[in-house]
């Protein structure tokens, strides 16, 4: 005699719940997958013992197995060391002119220097090395104290105008406004101007032009060009570090500047400091 | 709202798996998974094995999804990152293209191309070879003792999936790296623990999966069904049952009773004269009396359970669509057989859509299928498939083996040289697809005045490596006093030129000024 299908389950009782007459039997759920949730529950309480996980007021249960992102981390920065450990070494002692021409060196000096740039040198120069009023911009090719490597090493690493170093660049333009007259501040400051093409005064840069010689062609040179062994700035071209335009120039002229940069050396690697140099020089304005 | 049932005693958390053990069964649809089976395993076992030159930088793997190089090599089509779009017009093509299947087929994919049931019917294949079809395999299950023959039979069954299953999980690693020489670092050991963990992963979930788990996974684990099942119109092709031509169903005296009762029923209505007659109800035995229905005879379904013993799902098809029906077609092979035998004519279990049921009980003659597939809906999916398809088609043939990114340096967005020059810094991102080096040239356009420099180099000419990018980082300078360093921004194009092929590819840019 035919029967019908046995069901698999008999007469399976509804949630109770109901929904425009639609019912929800209230069937069981497969042994398989009951039995994979009370795993999940027994995993997560071995997890919970083996692992950080209840937190506390100050602190949370470390776990047995010791596991800390903190340790991973400081194992991660150790690993790191240790693999740039040989050519830091090699970046440390190499000639400095030859950075550029070995790929794999200057590969390596440049991304780590652009990693020291961006955490010490940044916050004055700016994070694109485009520097600020007073923070001398890298990228363009004026340089106060020369711009070919070793230069650039030399700054990073004892700095300039600092009285924490014995090596650093040193000089000291003078406060003219104690020494010369209020009106051949005026003069000399047109002269300048002058210079770059943009006198606000012409009729005072004749009498300007004498000021200039008696007083600033000792560092800025007859011309104007500047000099590099004193860190005087080129007065000539078209960049300023302070501005160029009258107020600016008459406020330098009379209360003279003195930027400051810090040493590295104390806070720097030699490697580093090759790093970072090899990073600045190959900026677009190295020379 | 009130508890429906409020008596009934709290049903257990669990219900353990019913057994299936699929009949073997033959016929056309039996014969068209077969052919899918050995099609889509041949392709997946196969592939990685194909090779194809690609000159001396790149790999000759045919298929090769190369990870660590950011590379997709299919035949003679090779992808690069920037170019995901085609993988992701591949997915809306495979989205559209089960879109397109589920409306005019219902669940195709599920009875015959979904891996799940393409391996699960491989592992009822070997478990039938070893074990024995049905009668025997449900002996071999109810037999409690562990004897000598049923450990050998069932260690044997494991042992063969699990070698279906390692190979499968090997098969797969084979796509991501050079398929010969991660054979062989496998087998000395030498390959990656990521190598041997992803096998070993797969070989679980294979044997696992095809082996017990089965069509467990499209009832509870499988998301897809309940995503069809809202894709399914009434139009749309199932597995279903000709209830109106089966019932009622029976064998031996029932249907004799049956017949009798009908021909009785048919002398009655004579006797009585047109339009006057009822016909009594045939008692069917197993069903409550209040749906016993009317009969005008015995329906041709015999009841032999051909169709449920078949079933890889367990369930019976007459029962009506159901949600576990893969629509994998075995029953209408099982049934068709039956019906040969017995002399009826086929299709009492069929293709057939929902609106059939409604025409048919009108005695309407069956619906073509062809009708029921060319809909305004499948024609619509089918040209938006095409659609994507030939778009995708036309970008693979278009694009170039030379390209170019250029993305302008805006910290900061220009630099004042010593001598008043304006000058604005790009990296520039070159590509080069060919399998040997070549020289990239670099020009400008747009701007007169201003000039291309490239850093690091004399001239404008970079060497890109083999297969690969290059950044760049190139300089545009326009005197003082010229129109871009004075303008606030110029619109300018900055060309490369492949100096052995003449390719050429440009890219807009734009320069910013000292803006006064």
């Amino acid at each position: 005699m035919a029967k019908p299908p046995k069901k698999t389950q008999e007469d399976p009782s509804t949630t109770g719940h109901q929904w425009d007459g639609i019912q929800e039997f209230d069937n069981p759920m497969p042994r398989w997958w009951l039995w994979t949730f009370y795993v999940t529950i027994v995993w997560a309480i071995g997890y919970s013992i083996a692992y950080p996980a209840w937190p506390g007021i100050k602190s949370a249960t470390t776990g047995l197995l010791g596991w800390s992102t903190r340790a991973n981390v400081e194992a991660d920065i150790a690993r790191v060391n240790a693999t740039n450990d040989a050519i830091n070494t090699r970046l440390a002692s190499a000639d400095l002119g030859s950075i550029a021409t070995d790929p794999e060196l200057s590969g390596y000096a440049t991304s780590a220097g652009s990693a020291v740039f961006k955490t010490w040198c940044a916050q004055c120069h700016g994070s694109g090395a485009a520097g600020a009023v007073g923070y001398p911009n890298l990228l363009d090719n004026d340089w106060l104290w020369g711009g070919d490597i070793e230069s650039i090493h030399t700054t990073i690493a004892h700095g300039i105008r600092n009285e924490d170093d014995p090596d650093a660049r040193y000089s000291e333009m003078p406060a003219f406004g104690d020494i010369l007259e209020r009106d051949e501040i005026d003069q000399v400051v047109n002269y300048v101007m002058s210079l770059s093409e943009t006198p606000q005064d012409a009729t005072q840069v004749a009498a300007g032009e004498t000021v200039f010689m008696d007083n600033c062609a000792v560092c800025h040179m007859e011309d104007g060009t500047g000099d590099r062994e004193q860190g005087a700035p080129n007065l000539t071209d078209a960049i300023w570090l302070y501005g160029g335009d009258y107020d600016t120039l008459k406020a330098t002229v009379e209360y003279s500047r003195f930027g400051v940069m810090p040493p590295w050396t104390e806070r720097l690697t030699a490697a580093q400091i090759a790093a970072v140099a090899s990073y600045v020089h190959q900026l677009g304005g190295g020379e | 709202m009130t508890d429906t049932q409020p008596d009934t005693p709290p049903p257990s958390l669990y219900a353990a798996r019913e057994p299936i053990f699929p009949k073997k069964v033959y016929g056309k649809f039996r014969n068209l998974k077969w052919i899918i089976l050995g099609v889509t395993l041949g392709i997946y076992y196969l592939f990685p094995w194909i090779r194809w030159d690609r000159g001396p930088n790149l790999p000759d793997q045919a298929v090769l999804i190369d990870l660590a190089n950011r590379r997709f090599y299919f035949f003679w089509i090779e992808i690069w990152p920037h170019e995901f779009y085609f993988v992701a017009g591949l997915l809306v093509m495979a989205g559209l293209g089960l879109f397109l299947f589920t409306s005019a087929l219902g669940r195709v994919w599920c009875g015959y191309a979904c891996p799940q049931t393409v391996w699960t019917d491989l592992f009822i294949l070997v478990e039938r070879w070893i074990e024995g079809d049905r009668n025997a395999r449900l002996r071999l299950h109810r037999q409690e003792k562990m004897d000598a023959r049923k450990l050998r039979l069932r260690l044997t069954k494991w042992l063969v999936w699990l070698v279906i299953a390692v190979a499968t999980g090997g098969a797969w690693v084979f796509y991501f790296t050079d398929a010969p020489t991660l054979l062989v670092d496998l087998f000395t050991l030498n390959a990656h623990p990521i190598a041997y963990t992803t096998i070993a992963i797969l070989t679980a979930t294979t044997f696992f999966f095809g082996g017990f788990a089965r069509e467990q996974i499209c009832i509870y684990a499988c998301p897809w069904p309940r995503i069809q099942s809202a894709m399914l119109d009434e139009d749309t092709l199932t597995v279903a049952y000709r209830e109106w031509r089966g019932e009622p169903r029976g064998k031996g005296n029932v249907r004799r009773r049956s017949a009798e009762q009908a021909v009785e029923a048919e002398q009655m209505s004579r006797a009585a004269g047109p339009g006057k007659a009822t016909y009594a109800p045939t008692p069917y035995p197993g069903l409550p009396s209040g749906i016993q229905g009317t009969t005008e005879g015995p329906g041709d379904c015999i009841d032999c359970m051909a169709c449920v013993n078949v079933c890889p799902m367990g369930i019976d098809i007459r029962d009506g669509q159901q949600m576990e029906c893969i629509t994998c077609a075995l029953c209408i092979d099982a049934c068709d057989e039956i019906m040969d035998k017995i002399g009826k004519p086929r299709g009492l279990i069929d293709y057939m859509a929902l609106t059939d049921e409604e025409s048919e009980r009108a005695g309407n003659p069956p619906k073509p299928i062809l009708k029921h597939i060319l809909r305004p809906r499948t024609i619509l999916y089918t040209v938006l498939w095409l659609a994507v398809g030939f778009g995708l088609v036309f970008a693979l043939f278009i694009r170039q083996d030379i390209d170019m990114t250029v993305a302008p340096v805006r910290n900061p967005t220009f630099v004042t040289m010593s001598d008043g020059t304006i000058r604005n810094t790009y990296e520039v991102r070159l590509l080069n697809k060919h399998g040997e080096a070549r020289d990239y040239n670099l020009t400008v356009t747009g701007a007169p005045d201003v000039t291309l420099v490239v850093e690091g180099v004399v001239g404008s000419n970079v060497v890109v490596p083999a297969d690969s990018t290059l950044n760049q980082r190139v300089y545009l300078e326009a005197p003082s006093g010229t129109e871009p360093a004075t303008d606030e921004r110029s619109d300018l194009r900055i060309w490369v030129e492949d100096t052995v092929s003449g390719e050429r590819a440009y890219k807009d840019t734009i320069f910013n000024g000292r803006g006064r």
